[in-house]
């Protein structure tokens, strides 16, 4: 190489934005102009966007790990006693795929009235609203379902099945309150009128993810157990 | 509208209600108000003003480095005493040990240790170093400090998970230690707390009723602590880089806290539910690790049939990476250092790279080399054989790759470069024993002997700790501001250097002869005449173990006294010492820095000298080219 000078990508003010300005040449490579922010529009810090695959990530390897107990438990002895599932789970299951979809409207009222604020568009916060109580009532049958199991006499230590159900149900219902928390915060910044479009993306990534997992999980179940 | 990317405004100037257009205009102005604060003041967070916020609770990633620093130097100094206590205990058994009848009356009546509470002592201090030595100090101490000014940011993206990460550390780092004031002492299962014992409770032995808990308790903070911390690593890397900061432009110390953060994510996932299942089969009843018609003490246990190689599984595939994100953090700084040293390029810094990737890959394929004696199938010991074999091409070419580039390179000798020298001596010595155990057959018999502690203490323990070393040697005068003592250092090196050989390769001698790890005496058996030569790694180790207190005098004296440190006292090129000595609050002064070399350009011709940092614009020549 004649010279180790390597220059750095030329700023293009006209092209198309990534997520964010933080990154300044990161992994979404988007250099805004010096002083000539408005030729940027959105300025959302993107490592909001990179977290959420992370913890996503994360989880998905946590519930693996308790997947392949759940396998090498039952393998591993003859104690293993089959019980149906309490049929409020299927309910429940029909609840948290509504909520993604609510959730979907949400976010595509937020794109319609960002792109014509003259729109007249109704308010995304009523479906956000809507979200939030289906989220809420998927955990309100969760419960139910325990208690149904518990009237039926299976505890938690009653059976390595019912401790697999309790411990994959509860574990997933404490990330789905995670969840509502996120919804609360995307509420509360919407209606401070500062929510950021990555705010409300990861928001929606992670809500429909629990849908996917819980589905996931209600599979694992009803054909293990 | 709503794909990303394609926003229209700033943020999102949205109204819960229809709004009208005047009041939309409004949002509009306040939201690009806003944001001009926040991209001026980059990184979410002011300096703070009181005490508790700039030293105890900080945001700071310069500050969360420094406390992790001390936390894993309080947790080695716990771990060193104990291993002291211990090694006492194996050279003369019957010894008494002042004062440590206050540590625990039952466990050490008069000063003598009971075998049970020589289990508990070897249990922490393999815990203690794991975890939150070898695991806090490279990654996330010397992470957390210099990740985020070596690819130009002003901090992690998310400062307050960072303060929690490391606030969640200590606090399992308090728990942990709780155990021993705590019912009969902490847990005796060794840190890799083997099902069954682990499962059945109180009737196992001391500590493994509430010990174990508190163990376990201990471990899943810890594993939120790490998740916390590895999800701010990778996105400050992917995300925060600086205009024309590459990937291939990262100085290899930041590729190397990348691909152990991306291992750490994955590990510690895994624990995580593995010590939530051992605590449920404590307190709810479960039997997700005890077999059925277990008798311990004479007592049947009133579990039914769990897997106690379940947990080994769980556990091993945690645990395996787990000695990669102890090593590669080192690998990366050793390398880091090395170049400084030599002045020149490494052969290939690339291949590094993908070597470190290598091993974090491979790293989860080979995990049940820990189980081949475990009652396995033994065909998958022969599918986890493999890649262990294979696993050594990668570090091999590590190691080849470093001593090339020595040859011929003008080495500046110090205490940072002599650790790092000291790294690859241990890395290849501790290595190469790797190999024997890596074979089924070979393991069988030294499986659960001295050999596999040597060879762990070696290429994990040791060579981790000289990482660590090297890098406290190169990198405190741009954390504290002032130079160490280099004569000491290079005391402390020799001294440390010969000291672990001296302890250490003598565990490779026990082992061939049979001397089974975890026992906590042997008067009266086979292995009474290797009794002298544990009495003499004894003596090593308490020579050395003193040693240490050389480079404790030395960190404390420097730190208050040392001689002001200037810029750049290396002459290194990467972004850590293009800014002032402590870096500023924000790290850059207010500037954005611009990267327009690749990270080691040594052997140059500027107007520096024979290097070019990362951030000048100098146009220079390699010695090469003029050639």
């Amino acid at each position: 190489m004649a010279s180790t000078v390597q220059e750095p990508p030329p700023i293009d003010p006209h092209r198309e934005p990534g997520r964010g300005q933080a990154g300044n040449g990161g992994w979404r490579n988007l250099v805004p102009p010096d002083n000539n922010r408005q030729a940027v529009l959105d300025y959302s810090p993107p490592p909001t966007s990179t977290a959420i695959w992370v913890v996503l990530f994360a989880i998905t390897m946590m519930f693996a790990a308790f997947t392949s107990a759940l396998f090498v438990r039952k393998g591993s002895s003859l104690d293993w006693q089959s019980f149906t599932l309490p049929p409020i789970l299927y309910f429940n299951t029909l609840v948290l795929l509504a909520s993604s979809i609510t959730l979907e409207v949400a976010r595509r009222r937020i794109a319609a009235l960002r792109g014509d604020l003259n729109s007249q568009v109704n308010g995304p916060a009523v479906w956000l609203y809507i979200t939030l109580f289906l989220g809420l009532l998927f955990v309100a049958g969760q419960y139910v379902a325990w208690l149904q199991l518990r009237g039926r006499g299976l505890y938690l230590a009653t059976n390595p099945s019912s401790s697999f159900f309790y411990v994959l149900t509860v574990t997933h219902a404490l990330h789905v309150l995670g969840g509502l928390g996120g919804l609360v915060y995307v509420l509360h910044k919407l209606s401070k009128s500062i929510l950021r479009q990555n705010q409300l993306d990861a928001t929606a990534r992670y809500w429909h993810f629990m849908g996917g997992l819980w589905v996931y999980l209600l599979l694992l179940l009803w054909s293990k157990l | 509208m709503g794909q990303e990317g394609t926003g229209t405004t700033v943020a999102l100037p949205i109204r819960v209600l229809r709004v009208s257009i005047a009041e939309w205009e409004h949002f509009f102005e306040v939201s690009i108000k806003m944001h001009d604060m926040s991209a001026h003041a980059a990184q979410h967070h002011a300096p703070p003003t009181s005490f508790l916020r700039k030293h105890v609770f900080s945001l700071d990633h310069k500050v969360i480095g420094k406390q992790y620093y001390a936390l894993a130097l309080l947790a080695a100094l716990c771990g060193m005493v104990l291993s002291w206590l211990m090694r006492i205990h194996l050279g003369w058994t019957n010894a008494a040990i002042p004062g440590l009848q206050l540590l625990s009356k039952t466990g050490a009546p008069g000063g003598v240790m009971t075998p049970e509470y020589y289990l508990q002592l070897m249990t922490m201090h393999g815990t203690i170093m794991v975890f939150f030595v070898l695991t806090t100090a490279p990654f996330a101490a010397f992470g957390n400090f210099f990740l985020p000014i070596q690819v130009g940011a002003e901090d992690m993206p998310f400062p307050r998970f960072n303060m929690m990460s490391f606030w969640v550390t200590f606090l399992a780092f308090v728990v942990l230690m709780s155990s021993f004031f705590i019912g009969d002492g902490p847990t005796l299962g060794g840190w890799t707390q083997y099902a069954p014992l682990n499962s059945v409770g109180a009737v196992g032995g001391p500590g493994e009723g509430m010990g174990v808990i508190l163990w376990m308790i201990s471990i899943a903070l810890f594993c939120i602590g790490q998740l916390l911390g590895s999800l701010n690593f990778i996105t400050t890397t992917l995300d925060l880089r600086v205009k024309g900061m590459s990937l291939m432009r990262l100085p290899l110390t930041a590729w190397a806290w990348f691909i152990t953060s991306c291992m750490g994510l994955t590990a510690f996932a895994v624990l995580m539910p593995a010590c939530i299942l051992v605590i449920l089969d404590h307190v709810a009843g479960t039997s997700f690790f005890v077999a059925s018609n277990l008798v311990i003490n004479d007592q049947l246990q009133p579990h039914s049939g769990g897997s106690t190689l379940l947990w080994q599984h769980l556990f091993w595939f945690f645990g395996h990476p787990e000695v990669y994100i102890a090593i590669v953090p080192g690998i990366g700084i050793v390398s880091h250092i090395l170049i400084t040293s030599m002045r020149k390029q490494m052969l290939s810094q690339r291949v590094l790279i993908y070597c470190m990737g290598a091993l974090a890959v491979l790293s989860y394929m080979v995990y049940g080399h820990h189980m081949f004696v475990s009652g396995m199938n033994p065909f998958s010991a022969l599918a986890f054989s493999f890649p262990t074999l294979v696993i050594t091409i990668p570090a091999t070419i590590v190691v080849l790759i470093w001593v090339f580039s020595l040859y011929g390179s003008n080495f500046r000798i110090n205490s940072a470069s002599l650790f790092a020298l000291g790294f690859i001596s241990m890395f290849v010595s501790g290595g190469v024993s790797g190999f024997f155990l890596a074979q089924p057959s070979i393991d069988i018999m030294l499986h659960g002997t001295y050999f596999v502690v040597g060879h762990f203490h070696m290429v994990m323990g040791v060579a981790a700790m000289f990482g660590i070393f090297a890098g406290t040697y190169f990198w405190f005068p741009k954390m504290a501001g002032r130079m160490m003592n280099e004569t000491l250092g290079k005391i402390h090196f020799w001294l440390s250097f010969v000291g672990t050989y001296c302890i250490f390769m003598p565990f490779h001698y026990l082992g061939m002869a049979g001397n089974i790890r975890r026992y906590s005496s042997f008067p009266d058996d086979y292995m009474q005449s290797l009794i002298p030569v544990h009495q003499y790694i004894t003596v090593a180790a308490l020579i050395t173990g003193a040693a240490q207190l050389i480079f404790l005098y030395n960190l404390i004296h420097s730190r208050f006294w040392g001689k002001p440190a200037p810029d750049n006292p290396w002459e290194a090129t990467s972004l850590e010492w293009s800014t002032a000595t402590p870096p500023p609050f924000d790290n850059f002064g207010g500037k954005h820095p611009v990267v327009y070399h690749d990270p080691y350009q040594y052997g140059v011709r500027s107007s520096v000298g024979d290097y070019v940092m990362q951030t000048s614009p100098e146009q220079v020549q390699t010695e090469h080219d003029e050639k």
